[in-house]
């Protein structure tokens, strides 16, 4: 199951490996491996399937389909989907999980609508 | 303890010939109720925000029970992290067992005094004899002075064949129970090696009776047994 790619999405193929800090101004999709620090302030970030991330991340949104190593920081979303491996601390507004999932670590859910609205 | 709950193991150990899992099973969901979750219930309208280690598997539904609660939660899957190859080795006798210290060396890494509350489910009951104590240990350390550490144990009645469930906070004293299928993804460690606790599903390694859940959480300040109709024993622990 691929994300949906658009012309407007930066890739990195499952054969590129990046070793180093990624920054950027647009969203982007990584289906490839990623070690070092990736920061999208208000973007949003795909780990697709074959996507092997290890990595602080930093972006508004968060998509991970493959495995994915380092804390995370999504200023809106995380979502989670059944093929993620996922080890680092999540702090997010909000989250999705999809059964399957595997996530080693924190989640911390800093939005005051959140706590508000209860369970 | 180990000597004594070693001879519950092997009866309990061995090959569980597992062709059948080669096709994944239908996951069954079940509800019970639980005494000992509703013993916490009341911690969970706190409003400082508590800190929670579920060591199941990941439970989206645990997840967004805590966070919508204001808490923050901590998930670590302990039985998958103890069928990693890297950890078999032998002890002195040749026996094969897991290394302990490896596995505390990559797991339940966290400050002393850190959680208020510990779910642990079924582990003790799943979790290879020579991970155990090792990792009751360091729960106890983890665990904040009065912080509550919730277990389930099979009684005698319960085979070896009893499935291994996760544990879904429904409700405040309600379990969904899901049996743990094999991930097909999760089938292979880092070093390709198959993991065959995953391919067969876990197995029951022991039935604790009550003296032993006793001595294994000999160091906590109290234990309090819930007796349920299920072959369960759910044990209510506080440091």
């Amino acid at each position: 199951m691929s994300a949906p790619l658009s012309a407007d999405l930066a890739q990195i193929g499952k054969s590129v490996v990046i070793k180093g800090e990624l920054s950027g101004s647009e969203d982007l999709y990584v289906d490839g491996q990623v070690e070092g620090s990736i920061s999208l302030k208000n973007y949003s970030l795909t780990v697709g399937p074959n996507g092997q991330v290890k990595a602080s991340v930093e972006a508004k949104g968060l998509v991970v389909q493959g495995k994915l190593e380092g804390n995370i920081q999504a200023s809106d979303r995380v979502e989670l989907r059944k093929s993620a491996v996922v080890t680092g601390d999540i702090a997010t507004q909000r989250i999705s999980i999809e059964e399957g999932a595997y996530l080693k670590g924190k989640v911390d859910i800093s939005g005051k609508a959140e706590k508000a609205a209860g369970k | 303890m180990a000597s004594v709950t070693h001879n519950f193991m092997k009866l309990f150990r061995g090959s569980s010939g597992g062709s059948a899992a080669e096709t994944p099973q239908v996951s069954q969901k079940l509800t019970r109720r639980s005494s000992g979750l509703g013993e916490l219930a009341r911690l969970w309208e706190s409003e400082t925000p508590l800190c929670i280690l579920d060591l199941g598997s990941t439970s989206p539904t645990n997840i967004t029970f805590f966070t919508g609660h204001g808490h923050k939660i901590y998930s670590e899957d302990l039985l998958v992290a103890s069928t990693e190859p890297h950890l078999v080795t032998k002890d002195e006798q040749g026996t094969v067992v897991l290394d302990s210290r490896k596995f505390l060396a990559d797991n339940l890494l966290y400050p002393a005094a850190q959680f208020d509350v510990v779910l642990c489910w079924n582990l003790a009951d799943y979790l290879d004899e020579s991970l155990v104590r090792p990792v009751m240990g360091r729960l106890w350390s983890v665990l904040k002075p009065g912080g509550m550490l919730l277990a389930f144990f099979h009684t005698k009645d319960a085979g070896p064949d009893s499935p291994c469930y996760r544990f879904h906070i429904i409700g405040k004293d309600t379990l969904e129970m899901q049996k743990i299928v094999m991930r097909r993804e999760a089938r292979r460690g880092p070093t390709g090696a198959i993991h065959t606790a995953i391919i067969d599903g876990f197995r029951l390694q022991r039935v604790f009776n009550n003296r032993h859940i006793e001595t294994l959480f000999r160091d906590f300040a109290s234990i309090k047994f819930f007796l349920a109709r299920d072959n369960v024993r759910e044990v209510l622990v506080v440091r």
